[in-house]
């Protein structure tokens, strides 16, 4: 690893930025992880099995759960007529297009849920499942956002005056003067697939709905990881005050990359089961459930132009997004079109931009959150775009690229869509990238090997990695003039809570509902080296209870949020422990609070050591002997970190979307069989700069996961629908998950580290990158190995038989280079 | 996901499954690899499963007249790992690694995945390409069913309602035969898009005799006489080029008809330089 840029001196910190091992991992390798379905809070709770519509789009005609309610052990059915006791869900912006967790007079995609069987076992929810009748008039039904687009395509909403949910126009620099001075103006189509992330354990829920004595209550666990903003979202749709509605995230979740924060639907609709069995309820979402129905990145079709000048500079942009959010627009949606806002423009100095952006329902299900939220559809557009500009300058895209990067000393760097480039020193990152990678060696082993008709190519993108999410974008789905003043949104405010008990032991209490990443590992890391303690001596706990943890709607785990904001929490915590301690040791050394130092389990003075306390007797005296302080036994210490930069939009439409900006660096090396097509994956080089490294461990294996995941978006995974609205992935036969088998390439990561201003340890976050990033990366690799044979990969994914079809599906003999040799 | 109401049945011998199994709703249970997942899925719904396991008829390996005879129950892991398969049944040994994954080989069958007859087999496959000899039994006694003839359709064979496949009888690899195996999936581990099995034997002119999955809805089999290395291109093509395989969200009827002309080739290429052709 490379660390380009000294680490502040920091004497006393010995932890973060270490390999420390994951405190998580030794309960998850014995078994003893507590994930929803280990978990039995109620007794006598009651199993659900969900009806969902085979049809993409009809009509419910009738509704007849009475064959259901025959089977015994089942003990009641919600169906259509308990749906529409609900609220709709508050949507992101105002749109006649309500949503609730159910149908109640139309479905509108396949495996939307209709009833909701309530049983003693699975078994038998199933079974009666089954003998729910539900009748449907079909009606047509739409999947593609052009087609649902047109004049005459069947409407979803039949309030609406169309299926565009949202269609906004954005102008910033004046865009029209630069593509008239352009030397060449280059465009380009490109389509984006819908894909998930599967996660290892599904949504589950377990409900209950009582009556305490004083009122109607809900309590609900799930492995919902935020953002909170759904609580009252949830308390809504149901009716309750949102202080009647607690919601409690287990320890453990396993894996979510975005997809479980789109479970809050599903919170609903178990809690109405409960209501009406007059039971808890649990239910756990099967695999053809989860890939029917829970949630995906979405589909985007799009078109880009760059106007470009005389010494192939970008100077400005014109994009038209187009999204295919499903047949709900459920929140946050349609935050793919935002989330990336500040980062529009990308790694490059480009000064205007313009900016057409929609979101369409079609008959497909509802999308959502998905690792590297909006970065993958949003970059597969520009970085595919910066290769041809490459082409028709007749550049190397290294070279190109390295023409139009911010230059480090522009930092901190506005963009035209009101992005704070906190940090970066983008060319080190790219050069670092390319030395690694061996790109010059790359491209002559890609150049001989064309002369013996073999099809190899290299792929680079440069991409900036937004992370701590400012909610205030999902604003910008509402017109400046339609926002109601005092009624802005901003914000990504975390909150900590960290603890001193009698023994001196340290303990950190973490609402962000980690789904696997380590924040226990890195929180401990962090309050160790802020109270001169060991790791060993400070405990993490991160159980989410919206009734009992410190929260606010944008607690929880997304955007990459947990190493900007969460550490930044946890160190302001820990320094407000670290002042009562200080106080305490004070007090017993008879010295000046200021002098002191924590360190090494004492606490002592810095100019002389040897007059010393040890930390746990000082912590000791605020527990038993408080009177003696002479002022505030504090031993709890809260701290919200709540950065400045993270603004609500200005009423031009510009906004700060991140507060951290980090950058990656891509060189993907690929060789296709010129006679199967199939694609292979030689060499992925991947070098990011994320700020301060709180954990390289934990940090390389995000870069690795997420790797894994972007190749599987490229290549493998596809939630894809047949024209007349069927979903033809709905096992884990069609929808492949990169295995260990397809991932057996060489792999190279590496860091530069500029710390960001915006954050005290100077860290940003990194687990999406590289699923932005090695979508399109692969996607320049292929063209670049078919280029001459007339291909772009303008659509993912991409394999052997879209390769073939692009090839113009020839396939005999002799049209292929090489075909004449043997294997 | 969860199975629909059945019986659960363990005979210790095959009489007894046979009777069992003539009940119309019964099925047999092998491996459990294909039928379970249909079963979590209510795509089958039997409502006898009569469990083959326990049955000691069914399992083991032995070689009789100069062929090596395979129990239904033979795991398909115990098989890939037999001392001298290699030689025995070279293709055999070639194309197991390629059925699903060590674990699924661990527990699915030799018989279980014939008789099931998915498209994409490469056991049906290479017992279709090889000639192999499938044995039946039901309340009527035994017979032996020629496996190029065993599958009708996808998921459909000859075997009769009631009857069982008990057996295959593979022939032993003869010292001038030569043989190959190649496919190509979207992931390893996974049903074939398109696979070839190649069986070269005779002396000039030699006999190919070559096989393809993925490409119907059965494994298709061509025989041919090829005297030299040129005559491999145009049999590959002129076979590739009579195929009808479907679409699916996997691979074009085209890219399918490409990887059978370029396996079938690249096989029979293979196959003919190690005959030292
Ligand atoms: C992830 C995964 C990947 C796989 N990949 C492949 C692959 O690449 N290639 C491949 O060929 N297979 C693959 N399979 C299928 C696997 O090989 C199965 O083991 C095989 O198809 C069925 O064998 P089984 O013993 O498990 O049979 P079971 O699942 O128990 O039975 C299958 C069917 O055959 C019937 N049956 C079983 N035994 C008999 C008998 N003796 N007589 C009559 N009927 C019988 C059953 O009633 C049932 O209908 C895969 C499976 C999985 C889960």
């Amino acid at each position: 690893m490379t660390v380009s840029a000294a680490l502040p001196a920091e004497r006393l910190r010995r932890y973060v930025g270490a390999a420390a091992e994951r405190v998580e991992d030794a309960a998850l390798l014995v078994g003893r992880g507590r994930f929803m379905d280990d978990l039995d809070p109620f007794p006598g709770t009651l199993e659900a099995a969900i009806v969902r519509s085979p049809h993409p789009h009809a009509r419910i005609t009738s509704f007849d759960a009475g064959r259901a309610l025959e089977v015994p052990g089942v003990r009641f059915v919600v169906g259509p007529e308990q749906t529409a006791t609900l609220r709709p869900f508050p949507l992101s912006f105002r749109a006649p297009m309500p949503y609730r967790p159910a149908a109640t007079d139309r479905v509108r995609y396949v495996g939307e849920p209709v009833a909701v069987v309530v049983a003693s076992s699975r078994h038998l929810a199933e079974d009666a499942a089954e003998r729910v009748n539900v009748g449907y008039e079909p009606l047509e039904a739409v999947v593609e956002v052009r087609d649902a687009m047109s004049a005459d395509a069947p409407r979803l909403h039949d309030e609406a005056e169309s299926n565009v949910a949202t269609d906004r126009t954005f102008t910033f620099g004046d865009v029209d003067a630069a593509f008239a001075a352009a030397d060449r103006v280059v465009e380009g189509e490109f389509s984006f697939p819908r894909y998930s992330s599967t996660p290892i354990e599904t949504y589950g829920v377990i409900a209950y709905w009582d009556n305490d004595g004083t009122g109607e209550r809900v309590t609900a666990y799930s492995n919902f990881h935020g953002p909170f903003a759904m609580q009252p979202v949830i308390a809504g749709a149901l009716g309750l005050t949102s202080s009647r509605v607690r919601l409690i995230v287990p320890e453990d979740i396993g894996g979510s990359f975005g997809i479980k924060s789109g479970i809050y639907a599903y919170v609903a609709l178990i809690a109405l089961a409960s209501r009406h069995a007059g039971a808890p309820v649990r239910w756990i979402e099967d695999r053809i459930e989860h890939l029917l129905a829970s949630s995906a990145g979405n589909d985007r079709e799009m078109r880009w132009a760059a106007a470009v000048d005389r010494d192939a500079r970008v100077r400005a942009l014109r994009v038209e997004l187009i999204d295919n959010v499903g047949a709900y627009l459920r929140p946050p949606e349609p935050a793919t079109l935002y989330r990336c806002f500040g980062n529009l423009t990308g790694a490059y100095a480009i000064e205007s931009v313009a900016l057409r952006s929609r979101a369409v329902v079609t008959n497909k299900a509802p999308t959502g959150l998905n690792r590297g939220f909006g970065g993958q559809q949003l970059y597969f557009g520009l970085e595919r775009l910066m290769d041809k500009v490459a082409a028709a300058c007749e550049l190397d895209p290294a070279e190109f690229r390295r023409r139009n990067l911010i230059p480090s000393e522009d930092f901190p760097y506005s963009t035209p869509t009101g992005g704070l480039y906190d940090s970066g020193d983008y060319q080190a990152v790219l050069d670092l990238a390319l030395e690694r990678a061996g790109y010059a060696e790359l491209c002559r082993r890609r150049d001989a090997g064309r002369s013996e008709g073999r099809l190899r190519g290299v792929g680079i993108v440069t991409i900036v990695d937004p992370s701590g999410t400012n909610l205030g974008y999902v604003t910008l789905a509402t017109p400046p003039e339609q926002r109601v003043r005092g009624r802005d949104k901003s914000g990504s405010t975390e909150h900590v809570r960290v603890a001193v008990d009698a023994s001196g032991e340290v303990t950190v209490m973490l609402g962000t509902t980690p789904q696997g990443q380590g924040h226990r590992t890195v929180a401990r890391q962090v309050v160790a080296d802020r109270l001169g303690l060991s790791p060993e001596q400070v405990h993490a706990v991160a159980e989410m209870d919206t009734a009992t943890t410190p929260w606010t709607v944008s607690s929880g785990s997304y955007s990459s949020r947990f190493a900007p904001l969460t550490t930044s929490a946890i160190a302001a915590a820990a320094e407000r422990v670290a002042t009562t301690v200080r106080a305490a040791a004070a007090v017993m050394l008879d010295a000046d609070p200021d002098e002191l130092e924590l360190a090494e389990g004492m606490v002592r003075v810095a100019a002389d050591r040897e007059r010393a306390v040890q930390f746990r007797h000082a912590a000791g005296l605020i527990h038993w002997d408080p009177g003696s302080l002479g002022g505030e036994a504090r031993l709890y210490a809260d701290a919200a970190f709540t950065p400045p930069q993270s603004r609500h939009p200005t009423a031009n439409d510009q906004i700060n979307s991140s507060l951290c900006y980090g950058f990656v660096a891509e060189v993907v090396a690929v060789e296709i069989d010129p006679k199967t097509l199939e694609l292979r994956v030689q060499a992925v080089t991947s070098v990011h700069d994320c700020g301060t490294i709180l954990n390289p461990l934990l940090l390389n294996g995000q870069l690795a996961g997420s790797i894994a995941h972007g190749l599987g978006g490229a290549t493998l995974e596809e939630l894809r629908y047949s024209a007349d609205g069927q979903m033809i992935a709905g096992s884990f036969m069609d929808y492949l998950c990169p295995t260990a088998a397809e991932l057996g390439f060489e792999l190279t990561l590496d860091h530069v580290v500029t710390p960001s201003p915006n954050t005290p340890l100077g860290a940003k976050g990194a687990g999406e990158g590289s699923t932005m990033s090695l979508p399109v990366a692969l996607a320049n690799a292929v063209t670049d190995a078919l280029r001459h044979l007339g291909v772009e990969i303008d659509r993912l994914p991409v394999h052997g038989s879209v390769l073939h079809e692009l090839l113009g599906g020839r396939e005999k003999r002799g049209d292929r280079p090489n075909d004449q040799k043997g294997p | 996901m969860k199975a629909a109401p059945f019986r659960y049945e363990r005979p210790r011998n095959l009489d007894e499954a046979l009777e069992m199994l003539q009940d119309e709703d019964a099925k047999p249970l092998a491996g459990g690899q294909s039928l379970v997942p249909m079963m979590a899925m209510r795509l089958a719904r039997p409502s006898v499963l009569v469990d083959l396991s326990a049955i000691a008829e069914l399992d083991g390996i032995e070689r009789r007249d100069g062929g090596l005879v395979t129990g239904a129950m033979t795991r398909q892991r115990t098989l890939e790992r037999r001392a001298g398969v290699i030689e025995e049944l070279p293709l055999v040994a070639a194309a197991l690694p390629y059925v699903g994954h060590r674990e699924i080989r661990n527990r699915g069958t030799v018989g279980g995945s014939i008789a099931h007859a998915d498209p994409a087999a490469e056991l049906g496959l290479v017992a279709a390409t090889l000639r192999a000899t499938i044995v039946a039994q039901g309340p009527d006694g035994t017979r032996d069913i020629p496996a190029d003839h065993f599958v009708s359709g996808p998921f459909q064979t000859a075997l009769a309602a009631g009857e069982l496949l008990t057996a295959v009888r593979w022939p032993l690899a003869q010292p001038e035969d030569r043989f190959a195996f190649a496919e190509v999936a979207r992931r390893h581990g996974d049903f074939a898009l398109c696979g070839a099995a190649v069986h070269l034997h005779g002396r000039e002119p030699r006999s190919v005799r070559g096989g393809l999955l993925g490409v119907g809805p059965a494994p298709v089999v061509h025989e041919a006489q090829v005297s030299d290395a040129e005559g491999i291109a145009e049999l590959a093509e002129q076979i590739a080029s009579g195929l009808e395989p479907s679409s699916d969200m996997h691979a074009t009827a085209g890219y399918r008809r490409r990887l059978a002309r370029v396996l079938l080739e690249r096989c029979m290429r293979a196959a003919w330089s190690g005959a030292g052709g």
